[in-house]
């Protein structure tokens, strides 16, 4: 679906009110603390609920132009976090070579990998250029089982994770006291929105280490955005309308406050600028009068720039909240 | 009015049961969420328990909402079985053991 024709459904919530009529009055960012690059839609997997659209089929990548200006607009400015999502970042060309330069900056650094792709030989090296780097690992994960992970992210991938989580582990990632970063990422697999962050990581903790001898720093729970094929899903298995009326349901005000897009700037393969990733796969690029593309960067107008919202952003506002780092840590109504 | 005694969208009314009787809705919900929340059983262990009730005492809303729990804190599809069956064996052995007094009275009466 493309997003004109996702918009035209998220638009669509009977009895629902729109999400601008529900917070009122404009959303503005604080700060551009988080720089995340969606480096391509690349990626080895076809998962059920991948908002990117992200698979084997994918052409766009980040052209190394673009990274290099997001170099250039890292070193001139105070961005804490570097933050890589994908697609599968690793079948990137200029991966490696971008991990290499961003360290030298002495900045947050993560990765969002889907970990199977490690155990493909071409990718392996990725192990060492991690751990060289201390870029922190931030790997979706979505049950501690095979039955439920296999069945969101395909046939033997479970497998595949844990013997890279074994692998990371033995590097030192994960391990108290290391400053090896490696974080799970929980999301719902279906339609239905994640229990507490705590419990699950209890949960995941007792289970990973028990039975795989796994062990991590944090969960992060994440809710499914209705957006890309997770929209498609909700749509083709009747869930939609039921879906939305729990995410608007479940609104809450603090959630609101705390949302990523206050901190976050996310940057298109193409280096086109966006309030996150989720508005990303929906072509809205940031708007009312900041500069859109990374070749115009402007950290004065960027970090006070108002938000493009729509109904999928009910997604981040549920519950305790859900953003790339997990729940947002605030009360729930 | 809806067409049916229970409607699914009820469920969202659950909080308003407040309504007309607001100081003994508001202890009932400090009551039920401290009960059905963490303490020294985990949320995980109390949502199962909560499903096996809900089966045993024919509730569709609490069915939908305990399954949805389930689902939410990870709880795999045969753990809720599980549950489930704790739930059917515990009603079948309350009905075999009421036999007693049936057995008792026939004990009593017959030659």
């Amino acid at each position: 679906m493309d997003p004109t024709e996702q918009l035209k459904h998220l638009a669509q919530i009977p009895g629902g009110i729109p999400f601008t009529e529900k917070v009122h009055q404009p959303i503005y960012s604080e700060s551009i603390e988080i720089m995340q690059l969606n480096v391509g839609r690349r990626c080895n997997l076809t998962c059920k609920h991948c908002h990117v659209e992200a698979g084997p089929h994918r052409t766009e990548l980040m052209t190394r132009q673009v990274f290099e200006k997001c170099l250039d607009v890292l070193t001139a400015h105070p961005i804490g976090t570097i933050d890589i999502t994908g697609g599968a970042p690793e079948m990137n060309p200029h991966l490696s070579w971008f991990i290499s330069e961003a360290a030298h900056l002495g900045r947050r650094m993560l990765v969002r990998s889907n970990l199977a792709i490690l155990l493909e030989g071409p990718y392996q090296p990725f192990i060492d250029l991690y751990t060289q780097n201390k870029v922190e690992i931030v790997a979706s994960l979505p049950d501690y089982r095979a039955l439920r992970t296999d069945r969101q992210r395909g046939k033997g991938i479970f497998e595949a994770i844990i013997r890279i989580l074994q692998q990371l582990n033995q590097k030192g990632y994960g391990q108290p006291d290391s400053h090896l970063l490696l974080h799970l990422v929980y999301n719902p697999v279906g339609a239905y929105l994640p229990g507490a962050q705590e419990a699950l990581a209890h949960e995941y903790r007792q289970r990973l280490t028990d039975e795989h001898g796994v062990t991590f720093n944090q969960l992060f729970c994440l809710t499914n955005c209705p957006v890309g094929r997770y929209l498609e899903y909700l749509i083709r298995t009747d869930n939609y309308e039921e879906y939305m009326a729990e995410l608007i349901n479940a609104f809450n005000w603090s959630a609101l406050e705390n949302v990523m897009c206050r901190t976050t700037l996310s940057v298109g393969c193409d280096g086109k600028l966006y309030d996150c990733d989720f508005n990303q796969m929906l072509a809205l690029s940031v708007n009312h009068g900041a500069p859109a593309h990374i070749d115009i960067f402007n950290f004065d107008q960027l970090r006070k720039r108002q938000i493009v919202v729509a109904n999928h952003c009910y997604a981040c506002t549920a519950g305790a909240g859900s953003s790339c780092q997990g729940t947002l840590d605030c009360a729930s109504p | 009015m809806s067409q049916n005694y229970y409607d699914p969208k009820d469920l969202k009314d659950f909080p308003n049961i407040t309504e007309f009787a607001p100081e003994q809705g508001h202890k009932f919900f400090e009551y039920y969420n401290q009960a059905t929340g963490p303490g020294n059983l985990t949320e995980r262990e109390k949502a199962l328990i909560a499903l096996a009730v809900a089966t045993v005492r024919h509730c569709p809303y609490c069915i939908d909402a305990y399954t949805n729990k389930c689902l939410s804190l990870g709880v795999s599809n045969d753990e809720m079985m599980e549950a489930v069956h704790v739930g059917a064996a515990m009603t079948a052995g309350d009905v075999l053991a009421h036999a007693t007094q049936m057995r008792k009275i026939i004990k009593k009466k017959e030659m």
